[in-house]
Protein backbone atom coordinates (compact mmCIF):
# COMPACT_ATOMS: atom_id res chain seq x y z
CA UNK A 1 0.00 0.00 0.00
CA UNK A 2 1.27 3.78 -0.55
CA UNK A 3 0.89 5.91 2.45
CA UNK A 4 2.03 9.44 2.85
CA UNK A 5 2.24 11.23 5.87
CA UNK A 6 1.49 14.87 6.01
CA UNK A 7 4.48 16.65 8.43
CA UNK A 8 4.84 20.44 9.31
CA UNK A 9 8.10 21.81 11.13
CA UNK A 10 7.58 23.82 13.82
CA UNK A 11 9.59 25.37 17.12
CA UNK A 12 10.74 22.56 19.76
CA UNK A 13 7.98 22.43 22.44
CA UNK A 14 10.48 24.19 24.96
CA UNK A 15 11.02 27.08 23.00
CA UNK A 16 10.39 30.64 24.82
CA UNK A 17 8.51 32.59 22.56
CA UNK A 18 9.69 35.82 21.37
CA UNK A 19 7.15 38.83 19.16
CA UNK A 20 9.47 39.91 16.50
CA UNK A 21 9.49 43.85 16.07
CA UNK A 22 6.69 43.64 13.04
CA UNK A 23 4.42 42.48 15.84
CA UNK A 24 2.65 40.12 13.80
CA UNK A 25 5.18 36.88 13.64
CA UNK A 26 7.79 35.07 16.30
CA UNK A 27 11.68 35.58 16.93
CA UNK A 28 12.70 32.50 14.27
CA UNK A 29 16.37 33.29 14.64
CA UNK A 30 16.98 31.49 17.77
CA UNK A 31 14.36 28.83 17.33
CA UNK A 32 15.30 24.57 17.29
CA UNK A 33 12.86 23.60 14.57
CA UNK A 34 11.52 19.87 14.84
CA UNK A 35 9.04 17.81 13.09
CA UNK A 36 6.06 18.39 14.70
CA UNK A 37 5.34 15.32 17.68
CA UNK A 38 2.12 14.66 16.52
CA UNK A 39 3.24 14.41 12.94
CA UNK A 40 6.17 11.82 14.36
CA UNK A 41 2.94 9.23 15.34
CA UNK A 42 1.70 9.48 11.81
CA UNK A 43 5.25 8.94 10.24
CA UNK A 44 5.51 5.96 13.36
CA UNK A 45 2.46 4.48 12.18
CA UNK A 46 2.63 4.53 8.34
CA UNK A 47 6.20 2.44 8.88
CA UNK A 48 4.15 0.27 10.86
CA UNK A 49 1.53 -0.96 8.12
CA UNK A 50 4.34 -0.53 5.30
CA UNK A 51 6.61 -3.22 7.75
CA UNK A 52 3.26 -4.97 7.75
CA UNK A 53 1.81 -4.52 4.55
CA UNK A 54 4.33 -3.65 2.06
CA UNK A 55 4.20 -0.28 -0.20
CA UNK A 56 6.01 2.52 0.44
CA UNK A 57 5.54 5.47 2.35
CA UNK A 58 6.03 9.23 0.80
CA UNK A 59 6.24 12.10 3.19
CA UNK A 60 4.82 15.58 2.31
CA UNK A 61 5.28 19.37 3.43
CA UNK A 62 4.78 22.43 2.68
CA UNK A 63 7.63 25.24 4.03
CA UNK A 64 10.49 27.18 3.36
CA UNK A 65 14.06 25.81 2.57
CA UNK A 66 14.40 24.46 6.14
CA UNK A 67 11.51 22.27 6.25
CA UNK A 68 13.98 19.99 4.21
CA UNK A 69 15.52 18.66 7.88
CA UNK A 70 12.17 17.80 8.56
CA UNK A 71 11.86 15.77 5.66
CA UNK A 72 15.23 14.45 6.37
CA UNK A 73 14.32 13.98 9.86
CA UNK A 74 11.63 11.79 8.28
CA UNK A 75 13.35 10.05 5.78
CA UNK A 76 15.87 8.89 8.38
CA UNK A 77 13.05 6.92 10.37
CA UNK A 78 12.18 5.14 6.82
CA UNK A 79 10.21 6.94 4.76
CA UNK A 80 11.22 6.04 1.44
CA UNK A 81 10.97 9.55 -0.48
CA UNK A 82 9.06 12.89 0.00
CA UNK A 83 8.26 16.03 -1.69
CA UNK A 84 8.92 19.81 -0.76
CA UNK A 85 5.96 22.01 -1.67
CA UNK A 86 7.59 25.38 -1.59
CA UNK A 87 6.71 29.00 -3.34
CA UNK A 88 6.81 32.46 -1.78
CA UNK A 89 2.93 32.50 -2.54
CA UNK A 90 2.76 29.75 0.72
CA UNK A 91 5.08 32.65 2.98
CA UNK A 92 1.59 33.71 4.46
CA UNK A 93 -0.01 30.48 4.26
CA UNK A 94 -3.06 29.99 6.40
CA UNK A 95 -4.22 26.32 6.81
CA UNK A 96 -6.20 26.70 3.78
CA UNK A 97 -3.66 27.52 1.43
CA UNK A 98 -1.72 25.47 3.35
CA UNK A 99 -4.00 22.22 2.53
CA UNK A 100 -4.99 23.09 -1.28
CA UNK A 101 -0.89 22.95 -1.27
CA UNK A 102 -0.99 19.22 0.08
CA UNK A 103 -4.09 18.04 -1.43
CA UNK A 104 -2.02 18.99 -5.47
CA UNK A 105 0.99 18.17 -4.23
CA UNK A 106 -0.31 14.03 -2.79
CA UNK A 107 -2.30 14.10 -6.47
CA UNK A 108 1.11 13.78 -8.02
CA UNK A 109 1.51 10.77 -5.74
CA UNK A 110 -1.57 8.91 -6.88
CA UNK A 111 -2.72 6.28 -6.45
CA UNK A 112 -2.49 6.39 -2.39
CA UNK A 113 -4.13 4.30 0.23
CA UNK A 114 -3.89 6.22 3.32
CA UNK A 115 -3.15 9.53 3.78
CA UNK A 116 -1.89 10.55 7.64
CA UNK A 117 -1.13 13.74 9.32
CA UNK A 118 -0.88 14.83 12.91
CA UNK A 119 -4.11 15.89 14.60
CA UNK A 120 -2.76 19.08 15.11
CA UNK A 121 0.50 21.20 14.00
CA UNK A 122 2.36 21.97 17.35
CA UNK A 123 2.62 26.15 17.61
CA UNK A 124 -0.34 27.19 15.03
CA UNK A 125 -2.64 24.50 17.17
CA UNK A 126 -5.17 24.98 14.54
CA UNK A 127 -6.18 21.32 13.60
CA UNK A 128 -7.51 22.13 10.79
CA UNK A 129 -5.36 20.96 7.95
CA UNK A 130 -6.50 17.20 8.45
CA UNK A 131 -10.21 18.31 8.02
CA UNK A 132 -9.63 20.83 5.21
CA UNK A 133 -7.14 17.87 3.30
CA UNK A 134 -9.83 15.13 3.00
CA UNK A 135 -13.02 17.44 1.70
CA UNK A 136 -10.32 18.98 -0.95
CA UNK A 137 -9.33 15.28 -1.60
CA UNK A 138 -12.72 14.14 -1.56
CA UNK A 139 -12.07 11.59 0.78
CA UNK A 140 -13.82 10.45 4.37
CA UNK A 141 -11.41 11.50 7.36
CA UNK A 142 -11.70 10.35 10.79
CA UNK A 143 -9.32 12.37 13.40
CA UNK A 144 -7.76 12.30 16.29
CA UNK A 145 -6.48 8.19 15.56
CA UNK A 146 -5.42 6.59 18.83
CA UNK A 147 -5.31 2.95 16.74
CA UNK A 148 -5.19 2.01 13.39
CA UNK A 149 -6.00 -1.32 11.68
CA UNK A 150 -6.14 -1.42 8.02
CA UNK A 151 -8.22 -4.56 6.12
CA UNK A 152 -9.01 -4.76 2.56
CA UNK A 153 -9.90 -1.43 1.70
CA UNK A 154 -10.78 -0.66 4.94
CA UNK A 155 -9.69 0.63 8.08
CA UNK A 156 -11.22 0.69 11.17
CA UNK A 157 -10.05 3.18 13.61
CA UNK A 158 -9.81 4.10 17.59
CA UNK A 159 -10.39 7.32 17.40
CA UNK A 160 -10.55 10.17 21.03
CA UNK A 161 -13.76 11.61 22.18
CA UNK A 162 -14.74 13.81 25.64
CA UNK A 163 -15.19 11.15 28.09
CA UNK A 164 -13.82 8.08 26.20
CA UNK A 165 -13.34 6.68 22.86
CA UNK A 166 -14.96 5.52 19.58
CA UNK A 167 -14.62 3.10 16.98
CA UNK A 168 -15.03 4.30 13.38
CA UNK A 169 -14.88 2.35 9.79
CA UNK A 170 -14.05 3.96 6.92
CA UNK A 171 -13.34 3.09 3.21
CA UNK A 172 -9.79 3.26 2.01
CA UNK A 173 -8.59 5.69 0.50
CA UNK A 174 -9.01 7.96 3.87
CA UNK A 175 -7.58 10.85 5.65
CA UNK A 176 -6.78 9.87 9.25
CA UNK A 177 -5.23 11.99 11.98
CA UNK A 178 -2.72 10.94 14.31
CA UNK A 179 -3.34 11.47 18.14
CA UNK A 180 -1.11 10.96 21.37
CA UNK A 181 -0.92 7.43 22.09
CA UNK A 182 -1.24 5.70 18.72
CA UNK A 183 2.60 4.82 18.99
CA UNK A 184 6.04 5.33 20.02
CA UNK A 185 7.62 6.64 17.20
CA UNK A 186 11.11 5.20 17.25
CA UNK A 187 14.58 7.21 16.93
CA UNK A 188 16.48 7.15 13.35
CA UNK A 189 19.09 5.16 13.64
CA UNK A 190 22.67 5.97 12.20
CA UNK A 191 22.19 3.71 9.16
CA UNK A 192 18.79 5.28 8.86
CA UNK A 193 20.89 8.86 8.65
CA UNK A 194 23.17 7.53 6.02
CA UNK A 195 20.49 6.64 4.09
CA UNK A 196 18.21 9.62 3.97
CA UNK A 197 20.89 11.58 3.01
CA UNK A 198 20.53 9.24 -0.70
CA UNK A 199 16.42 9.62 -0.89
CA UNK A 200 15.16 11.61 -3.35
CA UNK A 201 13.11 14.85 -1.83
CA UNK A 202 11.24 16.27 -5.18
CA UNK A 203 10.55 20.08 -4.69
CA UNK A 204 7.61 21.84 -6.09
CA UNK A 205 6.70 25.15 -6.14
CA UNK A 206 3.06 26.28 -6.83
CA UNK A 207 3.09 26.46 -11.30
CA UNK A 208 4.67 22.63 -11.38
CA UNK A 209 1.89 21.55 -8.79
CA UNK A 210 -0.74 23.69 -11.47
CA UNK A 211 -1.70 25.71 -9.20
CA UNK A 212 -3.39 28.93 -9.28
CA UNK A 213 -1.77 31.56 -7.17
CA UNK A 214 -5.50 32.76 -6.34
CA UNK A 215 -6.51 29.57 -5.08
CA UNK A 216 -3.06 29.67 -2.13
CA UNK A 217 -4.66 33.65 -1.14
CA UNK A 218 -4.86 32.95 2.78
CA UNK A 219 -8.90 33.20 4.13
CA UNK A 220 -7.16 34.29 7.28
CA UNK A 221 -4.18 36.44 8.71
CA UNK A 222 -2.63 37.37 12.00
CA UNK A 223 -2.64 41.46 12.66
CA UNK A 224 -1.13 41.22 15.98
CA UNK A 225 0.67 38.47 18.40
CA UNK A 226 0.82 39.25 21.89
CA UNK A 227 2.65 37.28 25.02
CA UNK A 228 0.03 36.49 27.24
CA UNK A 229 -1.19 38.39 30.39
CA UNK A 230 1.33 38.58 33.18
CA UNK A 231 0.01 36.39 36.17
CA UNK A 232 -0.48 38.21 39.77
CA UNK A 233 2.22 37.35 42.36
CA UNK A 234 1.40 34.43 44.56
CA UNK A 235 -0.27 34.08 48.04
CA UNK A 236 2.77 31.92 49.75
CA UNK A 237 0.06 29.76 52.74
CA UNK A 238 2.44 29.05 55.60
CA UNK A 239 1.61 26.86 58.36
CA UNK A 240 1.22 23.18 59.23
CA UNK A 241 -0.18 21.28 56.70
CA UNK A 242 -3.84 21.12 58.23
CA UNK A 243 -4.09 24.85 58.51
CA UNK A 244 -2.09 25.73 55.68
CA UNK A 245 -5.22 23.44 53.75
CA UNK A 246 -7.58 25.24 55.77
CA UNK A 247 -6.37 28.73 54.86
CA UNK A 248 -6.45 27.56 51.73
CA UNK A 249 -10.01 26.17 50.95
CA UNK A 250 -11.24 29.33 53.10
CA UNK A 251 -8.81 31.84 50.36
CA UNK A 252 -10.28 29.61 47.50
CA UNK A 253 -14.17 30.18 48.78
CA UNK A 254 -14.08 33.39 50.30
CA UNK A 255 -11.74 35.74 48.10
CA UNK A 256 -10.91 34.01 44.48
CA UNK A 257 -15.00 32.21 44.87
CA UNK A 258 -13.94 29.41 42.95
CA UNK A 259 -15.08 26.91 45.24
CA UNK B 1 -25.46 44.28 10.26
CA UNK B 2 -28.74 42.75 9.48
CA UNK B 3 -26.49 40.04 9.29
CA UNK B 4 -27.22 35.87 9.81
CA UNK B 5 -24.80 34.27 12.82
CA UNK B 6 -25.09 30.68 11.81
CA UNK B 7 -24.07 28.39 15.08
CA UNK B 8 -24.27 24.82 15.60
CA UNK B 9 -26.49 23.54 18.21
CA UNK B 10 -24.09 20.45 19.13
CA UNK B 11 -25.91 17.72 20.61
CA UNK B 12 -25.28 14.67 22.25
CA UNK B 13 -27.66 12.27 23.53
CA UNK B 14 -30.65 14.26 23.13
CA UNK B 15 -28.67 16.83 25.18
CA UNK B 16 -27.53 20.08 24.10
CA UNK B 17 -23.67 20.20 25.11
CA UNK B 18 -22.59 23.36 26.98
CA UNK B 19 -19.88 24.57 25.00
CA UNK B 20 -22.60 24.94 22.07
CA UNK B 21 -24.76 26.88 24.31
CA UNK B 22 -21.99 29.05 25.09
CA UNK B 23 -21.58 29.58 21.37
CA UNK B 24 -24.85 30.63 21.06
CA UNK B 25 -24.91 32.78 23.71
CA UNK B 26 -21.81 34.46 22.04
CA UNK B 27 -23.78 34.82 18.49
CA UNK B 28 -26.47 36.21 20.66
CA UNK B 29 -23.74 39.21 22.16
CA UNK B 30 -22.63 39.83 18.84
CA UNK B 31 -26.03 40.00 17.22
CA UNK B 32 -27.49 42.40 19.71
CA UNK B 33 -24.27 44.72 19.28
CA UNK B 34 -24.79 45.00 15.88
CA UNK B 35 -28.07 43.98 14.98
CA UNK B 36 -27.80 40.84 13.79
CA UNK B 37 -29.85 37.37 13.56
CA UNK B 38 -28.82 34.18 15.21
CA UNK B 39 -29.46 30.62 13.48
CA UNK B 40 -28.92 28.13 15.00
CA UNK B 41 -28.31 24.28 13.07
CA UNK B 42 -29.89 21.55 14.99
CA UNK B 43 -28.82 18.02 13.56
CA UNK B 44 -29.58 14.41 15.24
CA UNK B 45 -32.73 12.18 15.58
CA UNK B 46 -35.45 13.17 17.72
CA UNK B 47 -34.25 16.56 18.58
CA UNK B 48 -36.95 18.91 17.62
CA UNK B 49 -37.34 19.04 21.60
CA UNK B 50 -34.11 21.13 22.08
CA UNK B 51 -35.49 24.36 19.71
CA UNK B 52 -37.52 26.00 23.42
CA UNK B 53 -33.70 25.61 25.18
CA UNK B 54 -32.19 27.06 22.00
CA UNK B 55 -34.61 29.99 21.82
CA UNK B 56 -33.83 30.69 25.67
CA UNK B 57 -30.06 31.23 24.97
CA UNK B 58 -30.72 33.74 21.94
CA UNK B 59 -31.61 31.84 18.88
CA UNK B 60 -34.19 33.55 16.38
CA UNK B 61 -34.35 30.59 14.08
CA UNK B 62 -33.61 27.01 14.58
CA UNK B 63 -32.60 25.04 11.28
CA UNK B 64 -33.81 21.26 12.43
CA UNK B 65 -32.00 18.19 9.93
CA UNK B 66 -33.62 15.47 11.93
CA UNK B 67 -33.59 12.30 10.41
CA UNK B 68 -32.39 8.81 12.39
CA UNK B 69 -29.33 8.83 9.80
CA UNK B 70 -27.89 11.46 12.06
CA UNK B 71 -28.28 9.92 15.37
CA UNK B 72 -24.59 9.76 15.69
CA UNK B 73 -22.04 11.84 14.86
CA UNK B 74 -20.62 11.14 11.24
CA UNK B 75 -18.55 14.18 9.76
CA UNK B 76 -19.23 13.75 5.85
CA UNK B 77 -23.49 13.86 7.13
CA UNK B 78 -23.14 16.73 9.73
CA UNK B 79 -20.99 18.85 7.43
CA UNK B 80 -23.52 18.35 4.38
CA UNK B 81 -26.06 19.19 6.67
CA UNK B 82 -24.59 22.15 7.95
CA UNK B 83 -23.22 23.40 4.35
CA UNK B 84 -27.00 23.14 3.37
CA UNK B 85 -27.50 25.85 6.07
CA UNK B 86 -24.90 27.48 5.55
CA UNK B 87 -26.46 28.20 1.76
CA UNK B 88 -29.45 28.82 2.91
CA UNK B 89 -28.88 31.38 5.47
CA UNK B 90 -25.55 33.24 3.77
CA UNK B 91 -24.02 33.87 7.23
CA UNK B 92 -21.66 36.23 8.11
CA UNK B 93 -20.37 34.50 10.73
CA UNK B 94 -20.41 30.76 11.58
CA UNK B 95 -19.43 29.60 14.97
CA UNK B 96 -18.50 26.36 17.00
CA UNK B 97 -17.89 24.67 19.44
CA UNK B 98 -14.37 23.90 19.84
CA UNK B 99 -15.49 20.31 20.90
CA UNK B 100 -14.08 16.76 19.73
CA UNK B 101 -17.36 16.79 17.22
CA UNK B 102 -16.57 20.68 16.36
CA UNK B 103 -12.80 20.05 16.35
CA UNK B 104 -13.59 17.69 13.45
CA UNK B 105 -16.39 19.06 11.95
CA UNK B 106 -15.59 22.64 11.02
CA UNK B 107 -12.51 21.96 8.87
CA UNK B 108 -14.89 19.78 6.48
CA UNK B 109 -17.24 22.62 6.67
CA UNK B 110 -14.72 25.77 5.94
CA UNK B 111 -13.59 23.66 3.14
CA UNK B 112 -17.01 23.31 1.60
CA UNK B 113 -17.91 26.09 1.52
CA UNK B 114 -14.82 28.12 0.91
CA UNK B 115 -14.54 30.25 4.81
CA UNK B 116 -11.79 30.93 6.62
CA UNK B 117 -11.87 29.57 9.78
CA UNK B 118 -9.77 30.60 13.11
CA UNK B 119 -10.01 27.85 15.64
CA UNK B 120 -10.06 27.72 19.03
CA UNK B 121 -10.76 31.57 19.70
CA UNK B 122 -10.65 32.91 23.04
CA UNK B 123 -12.23 36.26 22.31
CA UNK B 124 -14.41 37.82 19.64
CA UNK B 125 -14.82 41.28 18.77
CA UNK B 126 -16.34 43.36 16.09
CA UNK B 127 -13.84 46.00 14.37
CA UNK B 128 -15.22 48.34 11.40
CA UNK B 129 -18.40 45.74 11.24
CA UNK B 130 -15.97 43.03 10.82
CA UNK B 131 -14.64 40.06 13.29
CA UNK B 132 -11.57 39.77 15.21
CA UNK B 133 -10.61 36.75 16.57
CA UNK B 134 -8.24 36.60 19.67
CA UNK B 135 -6.71 32.71 19.96
CA UNK B 136 -3.93 31.13 21.65
CA UNK B 137 -0.93 30.18 19.58
CA UNK B 138 1.85 27.54 21.30
CA UNK B 139 -0.27 26.51 23.77
CA UNK B 140 -0.55 29.68 25.11
CA UNK B 141 2.93 31.37 25.38
CA UNK B 142 1.72 33.91 22.46
CA UNK B 143 -2.07 35.01 21.63
CA UNK B 144 -2.73 35.87 17.65
CA UNK B 145 -5.40 38.50 16.58
CA UNK B 146 -6.88 37.31 13.31
CA UNK B 147 -9.25 38.77 10.63
CA UNK B 148 -10.64 37.18 7.69
CA UNK B 149 -10.35 38.19 4.64
CA UNK B 150 -13.94 37.27 3.53
CA UNK B 151 -17.20 35.18 4.31
CA UNK B 152 -18.43 33.52 6.04
CA UNK B 153 -15.99 34.38 9.11
CA UNK B 154 -15.88 30.81 10.45
CA UNK B 155 -14.39 29.99 14.30
CA UNK B 156 -14.42 27.69 16.71
CA UNK B 157 -14.84 28.55 20.14
CA UNK B 158 -12.71 27.00 23.17
CA UNK B 159 -15.00 25.74 25.96
CA UNK B 160 -15.45 27.36 29.42
CA UNK B 161 -13.89 31.02 27.67
CA UNK B 162 -17.19 32.51 26.08
CA UNK B 163 -19.87 32.79 29.32
CA UNK B 164 -23.43 31.53 28.67
CA UNK B 165 -26.22 33.51 28.32
CA UNK B 166 -28.89 34.04 30.96
CA UNK B 167 -31.73 31.53 29.28
CA UNK B 168 -34.94 33.53 28.68
CA UNK B 169 -37.79 31.31 28.62
CA UNK B 170 -40.14 33.61 26.82
CA UNK B 171 -37.69 33.82 24.01
CA UNK B 172 -39.36 32.05 21.06
CA UNK B 173 -37.49 31.19 17.88
CA UNK B 174 -39.03 30.23 14.17
CA UNK B 175 -38.68 26.51 13.33
CA UNK B 176 -37.66 25.54 9.97
CA UNK B 177 -37.09 21.82 9.08
CA UNK B 178 -34.75 21.07 6.63
CA UNK B 179 -33.47 17.36 4.93
CA UNK B 180 -30.10 16.33 3.15
CA UNK B 181 -29.21 12.92 2.91
CA UNK B 182 -26.91 11.18 5.87
CA UNK B 183 -24.52 8.84 4.02
CA UNK B 184 -21.02 8.67 5.11
CA UNK B 185 -18.12 6.70 3.83
CA UNK B 186 -16.60 6.70 7.89
CA UNK B 187 -18.82 6.39 10.69
CA UNK B 188 -18.19 5.57 14.59
CA UNK B 189 -19.80 1.83 15.24
CA UNK B 190 -19.08 1.55 18.73
CA UNK B 191 -18.68 4.26 22.09
CA UNK B 192 -16.49 3.07 24.58
CA UNK B 193 -16.78 5.27 27.76
CA UNK B 194 -13.91 6.12 29.79
CA UNK B 195 -14.36 4.32 33.18
CA UNK B 196 -16.23 6.00 35.53
CA UNK B 197 -18.31 8.74 33.39
CA UNK B 198 -14.68 10.90 33.79
CA UNK B 199 -15.31 14.67 33.43
CA UNK B 200 -13.87 16.09 30.43
CA UNK B 201 -10.75 17.54 30.84
CA UNK B 202 -11.13 20.70 28.61
CA UNK B 203 -14.20 21.39 29.74
CA UNK B 204 -14.06 20.63 33.41
CA UNK B 205 -14.68 24.31 35.86
CA UNK B 206 -12.03 22.78 37.93
CA UNK B 207 -8.85 20.16 37.03
CA UNK B 208 -6.60 18.47 39.67
CA UNK B 209 -3.17 17.32 38.00
CA UNK B 210 -0.65 15.33 39.50
CA UNK B 211 3.18 15.44 38.30
CA UNK B 212 6.21 13.53 39.30
CA UNK B 213 6.48 14.44 42.96
CA UNK B 214 3.43 12.09 43.47
CA UNK B 215 7.05 10.09 43.42
CA UNK B 216 4.84 7.00 41.39
CA UNK B 217 1.55 5.54 40.19
CA UNK B 218 0.66 4.15 43.20
CA UNK B 219 0.32 7.39 44.50
CA UNK B 220 -2.01 9.15 42.30
CA UNK B 221 -5.14 8.26 43.48
CA UNK B 222 -4.31 11.09 46.07
CA UNK B 223 -4.92 13.62 43.66
CA UNK B 224 -7.82 11.55 42.23
CA UNK B 225 -9.18 12.09 45.48
CA UNK B 226 -8.67 15.68 45.70
CA UNK B 227 -10.29 16.04 42.14
CA UNK B 228 -13.50 14.28 43.25
CA UNK B 229 -14.41 16.25 46.14
CA UNK B 230 -13.96 19.15 44.42
CA UNK B 231 -16.16 17.61 41.43
CA UNK B 232 -13.41 18.28 39.30
CA UNK B 233 -11.19 16.59 36.58
CA UNK B 234 -8.02 14.92 36.78
CA UNK B 235 -5.00 15.87 34.67
CA UNK B 236 -1.04 14.90 34.53
CA UNK B 237 2.06 16.43 33.57
CA UNK B 238 3.98 14.78 30.39
CA UNK B 239 6.69 13.51 32.32
CA UNK B 240 4.05 10.91 34.18
CA UNK B 241 2.30 10.31 31.17
CA UNK B 242 5.30 9.50 29.22
CA UNK B 243 6.47 7.24 32.57
CA UNK B 244 3.16 5.88 31.65
CA UNK B 245 1.81 6.78 35.13
CA UNK B 246 -1.78 7.39 33.30
CA UNK B 247 -3.28 7.38 30.09
CA UNK B 248 -1.80 9.99 27.87
CA UNK B 249 -5.84 11.57 27.83
CA UNK B 250 -4.84 13.46 31.11
CA UNK B 251 -1.97 15.33 29.32
CA UNK B 252 -2.13 19.01 30.36
CA UNK B 253 0.28 20.84 28.53
CA UNK B 254 1.61 21.54 24.66
CA UNK B 255 1.15 18.09 23.70
CA UNK B 256 -1.56 17.24 25.77
CA UNK B 257 -5.25 19.23 26.54
CA UNK B 258 -5.16 22.92 26.79
CA UNK B 259 -6.94 23.88 29.76
CA UNK B 260 -8.65 27.17 31.29
CA UNK B 261 -11.17 26.09 34.22
CA UNK B 262 -11.67 28.24 37.08
CA UNK B 263 -9.41 26.57 39.32
CA UNK B 264 -6.15 24.51 38.59
CA UNK B 265 -4.68 22.58 41.23
CA UNK B 266 -1.66 21.54 40.51
CA UNK B 267 0.47 18.85 42.48
CA UNK B 268 4.14 18.23 42.86
CA UNK B 269 4.55 19.78 39.22
CA UNK B 270 7.51 21.76 39.02
CA UNK B 271 6.18 24.06 35.82
CA UNK B 272 8.22 22.99 32.93
CA UNK B 273 7.13 25.22 29.88
CA UNK B 274 5.38 23.26 28.11
CA UNK B 275 3.04 22.41 30.86
CA UNK B 276 2.81 25.63 31.88
CA UNK B 277 1.53 26.35 28.28
CA UNK B 278 -1.39 24.07 28.60
CA UNK B 279 -2.99 25.62 32.13
CA UNK B 280 -1.86 29.23 32.36
CA UNK B 281 -4.68 30.91 31.29
CA UNK B 282 -6.51 29.18 34.27
CA UNK B 283 -8.64 31.94 36.31
CA UNK B 284 -7.01 30.54 39.75
CA UNK B 285 -3.80 28.52 39.86
CA UNK B 286 -3.35 26.36 42.96
CA UNK B 287 0.51 25.00 43.33
CA UNK B 288 1.87 22.55 45.97
CA UNK B 289 5.18 21.68 45.55
CA UNK B 290 7.97 21.05 47.98
CA UNK B 291 10.32 23.43 45.98
CA UNK B 292 9.54 27.01 46.50
CA UNK B 293 11.71 28.05 43.63
CA UNK B 294 9.76 25.81 41.14
CA UNK B 295 8.68 27.77 37.99
CA UNK B 296 4.61 26.62 39.06
CA UNK B 297 4.55 28.99 41.56
CA UNK B 298 5.33 31.87 39.17
CA UNK B 299 1.83 31.44 37.51
CA UNK B 300 0.18 30.48 40.92
CA UNK B 301 -2.24 32.61 42.23
CA UNK B 302 -2.38 30.48 45.82
CA UNK B 303 0.65 28.36 46.94
CA UNK B 304 1.71 26.08 49.49
CA UNK B 305 5.34 25.16 49.64
CA UNK B 306 5.66 21.36 50.78
CA UNK B 307 5.72 18.12 50.53
CA UNK B 308 2.10 16.68 48.51
CA UNK B 309 1.84 13.59 50.58
CA UNK B 310 1.36 15.58 53.59
CA UNK B 311 -0.45 18.63 52.15
CA UNK B 312 -3.08 16.66 49.90
CA UNK B 313 -5.11 14.53 52.81
CA UNK B 314 -5.20 17.46 54.61
CA UNK B 315 -6.86 19.62 51.26
CA UNK B 316 -8.97 16.92 50.73
CA UNK B 317 -10.63 16.31 53.79
CA UNK B 318 -10.73 20.50 53.81
CA UNK B 319 -12.67 20.48 51.04
CA UNK B 320 -14.95 17.99 51.93
CA UNK B 321 -15.48 19.68 55.24
CA UNK B 322 -16.00 22.98 53.29
CA UNK B 323 -18.30 20.95 50.77
CA UNK B 324 -20.45 19.19 53.69
CA UNK B 325 -20.72 22.75 55.47
CA UNK B 326 -22.84 24.00 52.66
CA UNK B 327 -24.77 21.16 52.86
Amino acid sequence: MRIVVCVKQVPDTETRIKIAPSGDAIVDGDVSWIVSPFDEFAIEEALRLREAKGGDVILVTVGPDRAQTALRNGLAMGADSAIHVKDAALDAADPAATAVALAAAIRTAWPVDLILAGQQGVGGDHSQVPGLLAEALDLPQVTVAVKIEVGDGRATVEREVEGGREVWETSLPAVVSAQKGLNVPRYASLKGIMAAKKKTIRTLDAAALGLDPASLAPKTRTVALELPPGRPPVKLIDGEPAAAAAELVRLLHEEAKVI
Amino acid sequence: MSETILTFAEQRDGKLRRPSLEAVSEARRLADAQGGRVVAALIGSGVEGLVEELASFGADRVLVYDEPGFAAYATEAYARALAHAVVETKPAVVLLAFTAIGKDLAPRLAARVGAGLVSDCVGLSMKEGRLEARRPMYAGKAFALVRWTGDPQMATLRANVFSLGQPDPSRKAEVVKASVATDARARGTEVRAAKGGAVELTEAQIVVSGGRGLKGPEHFHLVGELAEALGGAVGASRAVVDDGWVDHQLQVGQTGKTVSPNLYVACGISGAIQHLAGMSSSRVIVAINKDADAPIFKVANYGIVGDVFEVLPKLTAAVKEHVGSKG
